[in-house]
């Protein structure tokens, strides 16, 4: 399958990795992996900052970068539900009608890379090797926006030498939230702390999950604390294989940017 | 682009949300009113949080009861086989209330004046609190006992009573707490969640005249302290007021849904009842009960079914109160209406699961939001009655985590709501922020292809103050050091992926 791939703006400028693990995944399963260069970004922190009129040109982007894909995969939960549930609807509220149907027809063609994986391709092994003691965050927009259920926990099962530890009160938002975890920077920490509580109560050299703006508000609270304990993204471990590894690498992902 | 036009009166009512900006001669529907009432807060959400968040006996408190709640209701809830579908029905039920409102109030009233009862109208708190003193007035009773009430504790009764020389005391155990305690509620079925037993003892042995010195903190030596106190002003109370959770429009029926007996003592022993109500509690018919009945005391108390449900209709000679008033309280709830998307927060049936699995409440507690409206809810609600520029700080007091819209008994789409609500806040600026400046810029950027790309690789130069390091320096200047204050930041890439990648596959 031709796959048209949306590093999403924050993974494509912060933690390119994630975006190149994707890649790199897909490319192995099989899978013809394009990457439309003028996309940026699904508008998803301006419409739940209060800027729904100001995203609407950024969803015109997004839906004139990927016009005409096939299938749109995107190492995030959060910017998928965002496509699903949202772009559509700020371009009708702005009377954008031909463009609000235009992201309807594109949401769904887009998925998340675990439903992508599990739903589209029928795969739960991928092929992977990661050996590492590894705790599972299900983040908030995947769990209960796109009902990824336990589609990443199949898949980091079928990856060899995982040890996969349950991370208590797993369910509980990070604290993340976009533009929350600046506005109401106090209350998003004290979420933090006691996601990290539970963590670190886990005993994991690693976090996982299927969204990199958690895993950046999660890893960055964990490398404040020198904890040691890092956050990978989902997409990072599915891509790793006995073939990557190095004898120096320790948790750090296989793939790099 | 629409701008807010200025208010000419001298004390200007904010604008409903949704309501037409420009354009049209719009006249306007009333907010809740400044200076009575208690929906607003001295201070934003982010201060009010950060003292709150300080307090390690306050979050002990909450985690410990919010997490046996919660636990509670999911259990109880997983027994229904069919919640999904009777969360749809309370739902649908309440979307068509809401649809015809007037004419089902309108048909509650005549029912209501059928059986002798007598309705009042109050498009305000003022208003309000100036019928239900002037009915207390009437009796010549200088104090009332008051069942739990939300719409009563909105509107600042108790205060507006005092104010008349009336004393106001609260039956419900928490309530009494809070009111003994001289403090405000922090929760809406729970108002003293923010207290464990040891407070509510020393609060008890303060302020109960003749307690036993030795009172214990065992929750039944509490509870039996609490009785004594209150017999005695239930048998000599000649006026009660109280809320109502639903009111039946084709019969008149009002009704409380309580666990402890004490609204049932304040329902029936006196001679006069006087019940404030939301006008959004109205259901059209007796068999909607079914429905909301089995959606509230397992959302609320984890329960299957509460203790006392009171419903009485007008009044019944030689039985129960033979003085019945309804005041029906508007205050803003008909602006909300105005709002096609923030109405579904009038669908509320103040069974406060959403404050009980909300990760921010949990944390914060309910006094950080200001209102007698806490949590999500709360943070949906209040802003519409008030006008969402007197609470501008709450629909952002969200991390959009959505716990709250799977656990809602009748499915109110919080997080819609409150990204709605932000839009509107965003929108009612006259004047740009310097937020709105750079949203607006990044806007521009996001759209246009190459400036993204300018701006990624102009992102990439921030690398350098790493000097090698993985990570940003904590020390960033503001609006960075928000997030820096708490979490490192990775020190950013030379080359976007996309961008990499395009090089790498140019032919």
């Amino acid at each position: 399958m031709r796959v048209a791939l949306f590093a999403t703006c924050l993974v494509d400028t912060v933690v390119p990795q994630v975006a190149r693990a994707t890649a790199v995944l897909l490319e192995r399963l099989g899978h013809e992996v394009v990457v439309p260069p003028t996309q940026a970004c699904c508008g998803q922190m301006h419409v739940n900052t209060g800027y729904r009129r100001e995203a609407v040109p950024i969803v015109a982007n997004h839906v004139r970068a990927f016009a005409g894909a096939e299938a749109v995969v995107a190492p995030s939960g959060s910017c998928v539900a965002s496509i699903h549930h949202q772009q559509a609807m700020v371009a009708r509220r702005a009377g954008e009608h031909a463009l609000a149907d235009e992201a309807q027809a594109l949401a769904g063609r887009t998925y998340e890379l675990s439903q992508f994986l599990v739903d589209v391709l029928g795969v739960t092994d991928v092929g992977a090797y990661y050996p590492h003691r590894v705790t599972y965050h299900p983040t908030c927009h995947s769990l209960r926006l796109l009902r990824v259920g336990d589609r990443p926990l199949a898949l980091l099962r079928a990856v060899r030498g995982l040890d996969l530890v349950e991370l208590p009160g797993a369910e509980s938002c990070c604290g993340f939230g976009g533009t929350f975890a600046v506005k109401n920077a106090d209350t998003s920490t004290a979420m933090l702390t006691d996601k990290m509580a539970n963590v670190l109560s886990t005993g994991a050299e690693v976090c996982t999950a299927g969204d990199s703006s958690c895993l950046v508000h999660i890893g960055g609270g964990l490398s404040r604390l020198r904890s040691g304990t890092r956050t990978v993204h989902l997409a990072e471990i599915l891509a790793s294989t006995e073939d990557d590894v190095s004898p120096t690498q320790t948790t750090r992902p296989a793939v790099r940017a | 682009m629409t701008t807010t036009p200025q208010d000419s009166r001298a004390e200007p009512t904010p604008l409903a949300p949704g309501a037409p900006r420009s354009g049209t001669t719009f006249l306007g529907l009333p907010t809740a009113p400044r200076g009575v009432g208690h929906l607003r807060g001295t201070q934003s959400f982010p201060d009010a949080a950060r003292t709150a968040l300080r307090d390690g006996q306050l979050r002990a408190n909450l985690g410990r009861a919010t997490t046996t709640i919660r636990g509670k209701r999911a259990a109880v809830v997983a027994e229904v086989p069919h919640w999904e579908q009777l969360r749809q029905a309370g739902k649908a039920l309440k979307a068509a209330t809401m649809a015809r409102l007037d004419e089902h109030l309108e048909e509650l009233e005549r029912q209501v004046t059928a059986r002798g009862g007598t309705v009042h109208w109050a498009r305000d708190a003022t208003e309000a609190n100036r019928i239900v003193t002037g009915l207390v007035q009437a009796t010549g009773s200088r104090e009332v006992v008051k069942v739990k009430s939300m719409a009563t504790q909105e509107i600042g009764l108790n205060e507006a009573l005092e104010a008349a020389g009336i004393e106001a005391i609260e039956t419900d155990l928490a309530e009494l707490i809070v009111q003994l305690g001289e403090d405000s509620p922090s929760h809406i079925l729970v108002p003293a969640i923010h207290k464990n037993r040891s407070e509510i003892r020393e609060i008890f042995r303060r302020t109960i005249p003749g307690v036993d010195p030795g009172l214990t903190d065992d929750p039944r030596r509490l509870a039996m302290a609490a009785r004594t106190h209150l017999r005695e002003r239930f048998l000599r109370a000649r006026v009660a007021v109280s809320g109502a959770n639903f009111a039946v429009a084709e019969t008149g029926t009002l009704s409380v849904v309580e666990s402890e007996g004490n609204g049932r003592m304040c329902l029936t022993l006196p001679q006069t009842l006087i019940t404030v109500m939301g006008i959004e509690k109205v259901v059209p018919r007796w068999e909607d009960l079914g429905v909301f009945l089995q959606l509230l005391p397992r959302s609320s108390t984890g329960e299957r079914m509460n203790p006392y449900t009171s419903t009485w209709a007008g009044v019944t000679p030689g039985d129960g109160p033979q003085e019945f008033h309804l005041v029906l309280l508007d205050n803003g709830r008909t602006a909300v209406l105005a709002d096609e998307v923030g109405r579904e927060a009038l669908h509320c049936i103040r069974c406060s699961a959403c404050l009980n699995v909300c990760p921010v409440y949990e944390r914060t507690g309910g006094h950080a939001y200001g209102s007698v409206y806490p949590g999500p809810i709360g943070a949906v609600l209040s802003p519409q009655l008030t006008g969402v520029e007197d609470n501008a700080s709450l629909p952002y007091a969200s991390s959009l985590c959505g716990a709250c819209y799977d656990v809602c008994p009748v499915a109110i789409d919080i997080p819609s709501i409150l990204v709605h609500l932000r839009g509107e806040h965003v929108e009612a600026q006259t004047r740009p922020t310097a937020e709105a400046v750079a949203f607006r810029g990044l806007a521009r950027v996001m759209s246009n292809p190459r400036l993204w790309h300018l701006a990624q690789r102009a992102a990439g130069l921030g690398r350098f103050l790493a000097r090698g390091k993985p990570t940003l320096p904590a020390a960033l200047p503001p609006p960075a050091s928000a997030w820096t204050r708490s979490r490192d930041l990775p020190t950013p890439p030379r080359k976007s992926f996309v961008q990499q990648w395009t090089e790498e596959h140019r032919q």
